[in-house]
């Protein structure tokens, strides 16, 4: 996550880095988590978070498509017709998917392999649209794309914690390296971590911990 | 007694409000309903059930229904494993073996179990539950004979957080909380849980010519590729070494590989018999479910098609775990249908479930551990369904 903190670093120095602005980027990662709170984008964190690696790289794709596409459409948003605005922003979100798809083909191919369809699903996860919906329909592309890129990194954090368990407790290693063997001792993978159910059983367990946290409670 | 009385009296000051152990106020409570009967009634105000058993003496009563099928299985541990190694072993020999196996599954299910109740009632300031009396003791019976300890404390501690501590604790889990464990076993680590894991063999140890560590279970299975009759199968299987090993007989004593307490149906039916005698289980349910599995069963007999599906229906009543499942896991009062009529139905799916998976999942030999956690999760909806119908029955009777 390191490269991402870079870049919170750069926006410092614009003026549009306000205070109010600033809880755009530090809210989804906590309080208004597009995971744990909103509860959206659940299917692909199941799917890719058996190993760190292509989860990362999901993170990684999904904060790009996301912050480009809520600029994207928030520059554009006086000029939509709100009756075709959802194709409209379909088209864009794909143009965003399709970039990123050919990036992620061109230099990493075993983990776009391993991918597969996720990244172009990219287009209906739910969290993109709902940005684009809530946010970037009705405001300026410079907090749209605050917006967007704490969005991303809030469903990076997420599903990287989700990775680091599954990969840790299910094959005894980090970003594919055996952590175990380094160290001289034998570990017996856990399958059930391997197992969809397991990435259900730990987000399960994040959200108890969050929420015992931050108090927060559903309301009825 | 006295003695005991006395020293928790003498220490009970330190755990009250004010004393150095506050904190630690309902794990000393535990011990000492646990080993007393509490003095204390039901406040004037609120529920009038007055009565001298209590939840920890019904726990009590599910432990004993359980001992003759621990007792069983631990004599049953040293049998196979004589039988396996072909030697002749005294009855006192194979008592030994078995003990050595299954004492410190016991033990350390129960550390394991109890450590996060008393931390978790430290931290919510709630009295330590009693569900886990029970849940200690059907952990040890649902495992195999030599299963790795270390896996049993894991599989403890998740079924406790996850099967039931997430949920509220003690009374508000969704499933069952003993086969939460073994379901995480066995989809964790299965190759410590699944295959031929089912008679005790130390590493070194020479087997008896022939000998094969197959169930019943899998035999059946194997039937459908070679074509022969189950029962065929079944009979012929262990000549040489241990002949008739699976004969009908020997299935319904338990004298077969399984798990530590679940191979004899005659013990989970003297169990079940005291269970309802003391009216602590539902003899709807048990009775449901070995009438789902058997209807199920004669059902696929009419069918037909392939070896396992014209095993005669009886064999499914003693293979496997059904007779222990529907004895001790589905009758978990928390877990089951609330309503009458819901019990019948939840017993009698799980029976049919528990059948269905068996014959035709080739992936999961034993059906009922995953029969029972599905139904637990239908439960609550089935109670739904009987509870309104009972509703129209009686407002169409009022409008008439």
């Amino acid at each position: 996550m390191s490269e991402t903190v870079e870049k919170v670093e750069v926006k410092k120095s614009e003026p549009l880095f306000t205070k109010k602005n600033k809880k755009l980027i530090t809210n989804p990662l906590d309080i208004d988590n597009p995971i744990t709170v909103q509860v959206l984008g659940i299917c692909s964190a199941l799917a890719v978070t058996t190993q760190l690696k292509p989860a990362f790289i999901m993170a990684v794709s999904l904060t790009i498509v996301t912050a480009c596409s809520n600029v994207a459409i928030s520059a554009m948003r006086n000029s939509i017709p709100s009756r075709i605005r959802i194709i409209v922003q379909l088209a864009v979100v794909s143009l965003w998917v399709t970039l990123v798809n050919e990036l992620l083909k061109a230099y990493v191919y075993d983990v776009s392999k391993q991918l597969s369809v996720f990244v172009g699903l990219i287009i209906t996860n739910c969290i993109v649209m709902g940005r684009l919906e809530a946010y970037a329909m009705s405001n300026k592309p410079g907090p749209s794309f605050l917006d967007g890129l704490g969005n991303g990194l809030g469903y990076g954090l997420i599903l990287m914690t989700i990775a680091f368990f599954r990969e840790f407790l299910g094959s005894g290693a980090l970003f594919g390296f055996k952590v175990f063997d380094l160290i001289g001792l034998h570990y017996q993978g856990n399958g059930l971590m391997l197992l969809p159910a397991g990435a259900c059983i730990i987000l399960g367990i994040i959200i108890w911990i969050q929420r015992s946290m931050n108090g927060y409670r559903e309301t009825h | 007694m006295k003695f005991l009385r006395d020293a928790l009296d003498k220490a009970k000051h330190n755990f009250e409000k004010g004393g150095k152990w506050e904190k630690y106020y309902y794990v000393f409570e535990a011990f000492d309903t646990f080993a007393f009967v509490p003095n204390t009634t039901t406040p004037p105000k609120g529920a009038q059930i007055r009565d001298a058993v209590d939840m920890k003496r019904l726990m009590m009563t599910v432990i004993i229904a359980m001992v003759p099928c621990l007792i069983f299985g631990i004599f049953n541990i040293g049998y196979q494993h004589f039988l396996a190694i072909g030697q002749e072993g005294s009855i006192g020999e194979m008592f030994w073996i078995g003990l050595v196996q299954v004492v410190p599954i016991i033990i350390v299910s129960y550390a394991a179990g109890l450590g996060v109740e008393f931390i978790f009632a430290t931290f919510r300031r709630h009295p330590v539950n009693e569900g886990f009396l029970v849940t200690g003791m059907l952990i040890p019976l649902v495992m195999p004979p030599d299963v790795p300890l270390w896996q049993v404390a894991i599989a403890t501690v998740f079924a406790v957080i996850i099967g039931k501590e997430a949920f509220g604790g003690t009374g508000m889990n969704v499933v069952n909380v003993a086969l939460t464990a073994r379901a995480f076993l066995y989809f964790a680590y299965p190759v410590d849980i699944a295959g031929e894991v089912w008679t005790y063999l130390p590493e070194g140890v020479k087997t008896v010519e022939g000998y094969s560590g197959a169930t019943p279970l899998a035999i059946a299975a194997n039937s459908i590729t070679t074509g022969e009759n189950a029962v065929n199968a079944l009979t012929h299987f262990g000549t040489g070494w241990a002949d008739h090993l699976y004969s009908f007989e020997n299935m319904f004593l338990g004298l077969i590989p399984g798990s530590v307490g679940e191979t004899s149906t005659l013990m989970c039916l003297i169990g079940a018999f005291i269970l309802i005698f003391t009216g602590v289980g539902s003899w709807k349910i048990i009775v449901s479910v070995f009438a789902g599995a058997f209807g199920m069963g004669l059902f696929l007999n009419a069918v037909g098609g392939n070896p396992f599906v014209e095993l005669p229906a009886h064999y499914h009543l003693v293979m496997g775990g059904l007779a222990f499942g529907a004895v001790f896991m589905a009758t978990d009062p928390v877990t089951a249908s609330q309503t009458e009529t819901g019990k019948w139905i939840y017993g009698a799916l799980i029976g049919v479930m528990t059948v269905l998976i068996r014959v035709f999942n080739p992936a999961y030999p034993e059906g009922i551990m995953l029969a029972i956690l599905l139904m637990n999760v239908f439960a609550p909806l089935i109670d739904y369904f009987v509870v309104n119908a009972n509703k129209k029955r009686r407002l169409k009777r009022a409008t008439v």
